[in-house]
């Protein structure tokens, strides 16, 4: 399952999945608000490892096979892939149907657990290294100036063109 | 709880039982309360404080802590009357006390004039049953007014050009700007645009007791930990308890108005936490509901005086109903704007407030603004079996290395132009009960029809093309628009008990008072007659300062008693 996550959030250079925890949230996450997806993981990690010897029948566990093997089965695993235009999320990332395949629930669960409020009791995040990660800085709490553009703003000024003065401006 | 509410017995006769705690039932319990009346508020969802509120993206958007639960209550939804409904949610609305503005974005624009006499000024639309409303913007300023200085919104006055009439400024200045805001600005003003502060139901500075917005950036959908938004919550319901004329009673999930044999209302019969039943009775009953449980109580409500739903003489009970049409296109930008901390929306424009029907093709209008309202998940994650869901550009990797640092690089970088337009009333479009699916408590689920008129789909198309022209105006490094489809889904819930004079063709009138049953009152998203453009609880919030007003009226007159 770690070698899994990692795929989703690879640890190249910067923390990924395994320095965010993401096993241990995905551990909690089965015995609380994901109880409904244990099926899909119990039917679906055999499935992994039985995709690993179609496409490689010498290799032996998913976790000991080399990351290039360990991507090849993820891409054959993703019925989605990244080729279409994108939806807005209606109201957050609100999940659809409990019983997805397999990778789509590991998808959803380790950026949840990589990106989940390191501050939360979720157990994922861990030193709130997704969140260093994407650029979000620590805290719940910010003051302004937010970035280097409103730092350099001068301050609200009303439009020089109102309507009416337009209007006129197209009189002339 | 608090202390100082006054517990009333279900037999006690109350002056006024107010089903829903919301946007419209808080100002109403304050108002009617602080007056001296008698109030029990009726609240399905639970009592949550502030320090009950939090950032897990999980409990609050994954596990509905917030909000109506599908599983608890699920929907079912059909594009049109002949269709078979499938289950499907439907709808997200605040189950919870203080309601749906416990979470909203908190923009809080005024509706314009043009707003309630617009079918006077265009005429018939094909397709549509517009119509004016009973009562004017110069009816409701007052009101508007008294939102603003009552539950605290912040703004500048006279900055848009385009701004109804106020009688008095706002109470603190706008919000800080945003990066976001400033490049929306700049490049609005490169297009001859008219771009201004926001108006925002947040606290800027703090007041009543109230902290400041501490810029948290955890804003749509979730609760506000210091009380800086201005939900019913934060600036309605602890005026409302310090009355001590007020109830407010939690867990209570109303599902009948009791009516006796005048064919007057008598009282509310709800389910408790533990699924007892208890009618408390009163002398007068406001449903403050929203747009889709107000129009299904009446419908539940049903009896052999009244076959086809309470008060719904009319057959306009449930219909009419109007999302507001939208479109959202996002920008990438090469400096960082950092637009996850803070507010939503710092920079707004009403350019395109009122269209030219002649010259765009279609009736509408509605405004633009520059948002950022993604939380670190939300901004990651797409929904299961759909694609690229997510806060990435189109075609961007889905997992993976170049997936990590797409998200490293497009967070702190990115934001959205936010299309808000007019929907236009459909009498097919509405809420009503579904034959065959019930709720965990054995009730009809609500049932969605809904197909956009015409017209509502080609606004959102131009306000999409003139949000890209702004993200092309900014530089944009990368900018999309996501599609635009047919709704079937909704959280801005209008119309579907809408006001007006002629009982054939409204359910309410200009009191709120249903034309049929004397002594119920209909008060919140389903009184709206047209949608405005697309930002919805300042004007619910204001008819229900009004609605009070009207209804102490009556009551004083003697008007409300058997």
């Amino acid at each position: 399952m770690e070698a899994f996550a990692s795929c989703i959030i690879p640890s190249d250079g910067t923390p990924g999945a395994r320095e965010a925890g993401v096993v241990y949230f995905i551990d909690r996450a089965l015995v609380t608000f994901a109880v409904d997806d244990q099926k899909s993981y119990r039917q679906g990690l055999p499935e992994v490892q039985k995709r690993l010897h179609e496409l490689y029948p010498e290799a032996s566990l998913f976790s000991a096979a080399s990351p290039e093997q360990q991507e090849a089965v993820l891409e054959s695993l993703d019925e989605v892939g990244a080729h279409t235009a994108p939806r807005r999320p209606r109201g957050g990332f609100r999940p659809g149907s409990p019983a997805q395949p397999l990778f789509e629930t590991l998808r959803l669960h380790t950026i949840a657990g990589f990106l989940i409020d390191p501050d939360s009791d979720r157990k994922g995040n861990r030193g709130g290294v997704g969140w260093t990660v994407i650029g979000r800085e620590p805290g719940h709490s910010f003051q302004p100036p937010f970035s280097q553009i409103d730092k350099d703003y001068p301050g609200w000024q009303p439009s020089s063109a109102t309507p009416s003065a337009k209007k006129d401006a197209d009189k002339k | 709880m608090k202390t100082d509410q006054p517990k009333y017995k279900t037999t006690d006769v109350v002056d006024f039982v107010i089903v829903g705690s919301g946007a419209a039932g808080g100002v109403l319990a304050k108002e009617l309360s602080t007056n001296g009346f008698s109030v029990v508020v009726l609240e399905q969802g639970p009592y949550l404080h502030e320090s009950d509120f939090s950032h897990d993206e999980i409990k609050i958007l994954h596990e509905d802590f917030l909000t109506n639960h599908p599983k608890l209550q699920p929907n079912t939804f059909r594009k049109t009357p002949q269709d078979k409904a499938k289950p499907k949610r439907a709808l997200v609305y605040g189950r919870a006390v203080g309601g749906t503005s416990n979470h909203f974005t908190a923009n809080f624009w005024r509706f314009h004039e043009i707003d309630f006499k617009e079918r006077s000024k265009i005429g018939a639309v094909a397709g549509s049953t517009l119509v004016d409303w009973p009562i004017s913007y110069a009816d409701l300023e007052p009101y508007y007014t008294k939102v603003e200085w009552e539950v605290g919104v912040s703004g500048l006055a006279g900055a848009s050009p385009f701004d109804p009439p106020r009688s008095k400024p706002y109470p603190m200045p706008p919000l800080p700007v945003k990066a976001n805001g400033i490049i929306f600005e700049r490049a609005a003003r490169k297009l001859g645009w008219n771009p201004f502060p926001a108006p925002m139901a947040i606290l800027s500075q703090p007041r009543a007791g109230r902290s400041a917005c501490v810029n948290c950036g955890f804003c749509l959908a979730f609760g506000c930990e210091v009380g800086a938004k201005s939900s019913s919550l934060a600036s309605m319901i602890p005026l409302a308890e310090k009355s001590g004329k007020c109830e407010i009673r939690p867990n209570s999930y109303v599902h009948k108005i009791e009516i006796d044999e005048k064919g007057r209302a008598t009282g509310a019969v709800y389910f408790d936490e533990k699924k007892n039943v208890h009618l408390q009775k009163a002398k007068a009953v406001i449903l403050s509901a929203n747009g889709a449980e107000t129009p299904r109580l009446l419908f539940l409500s049903a009896s052999s005086k009244f076959p086809d739903g309470l008060a719904n003489s009319s057959g306009y009970v449930g219909k009419n109903l109007m999302f507001n049409s939208s479109a959202v296109s996002v920008g990438v930008f090469e400096e960082q704007t950092n637009d996850y901390k803070g507010f939503a929306v710092s920079r707004i424009l009403h350019d395109f407030y009122e269209l030219d029907a002649q010259k765009v093709g279609f009736y509408g209008g509605g405004g633009l603004d520059a948002r950022y309202d993604m939380t670190p998940i939300g901004f990651a994650f797409g929904r299961p079996g759909e694609r690229n869901t997510s806060g990435l550009p189109p075609n961007s990797p889905r997992w993976g290395k170049d997936f990590k640092a797409a998200l490293a690089h497009n967070f702190t970088r990115t934001f959205e132009i936010f299309g808000h337009g007019t929907s236009l009333p459909i009498t097919n479009n509405g809420f009503d009960v579904d034959p065959d699916v019930k709720d965990a408590w054995g009730l009809p689920a609500l049932r969605l029809t809904y197909k956009d008129h015409p017209d509502d789909l080609k606004l959102a198309h131009w306000l999409a093309a003139r949000s890209m022209e702004l993200l092309d105006a900014a530089g944009a490094k990368q900018k999309w628009t996501y599609p635009i489809d047919e709704q079937q889904f909704g959280v801005h819930l209008l119309g579907t008990c809408r006001m007006g004079d002629d009982p054939k063709t409204s359910v309410i009138n200009a009191d709120h008072q249903t034309h049929d049953v004397k002594n119920l009152f209909l008060c919140d998203g389903s009184s709206l007659v047209t949608s405005g453009r697309g930002q919805p609880t300042m004007t619910i919030m204001a008819l229900a300062f009004r609605a009070a007003d009207r209804i102490m009226a009556l009551a004083k007159r003697g008007d409300l008693s058997a």
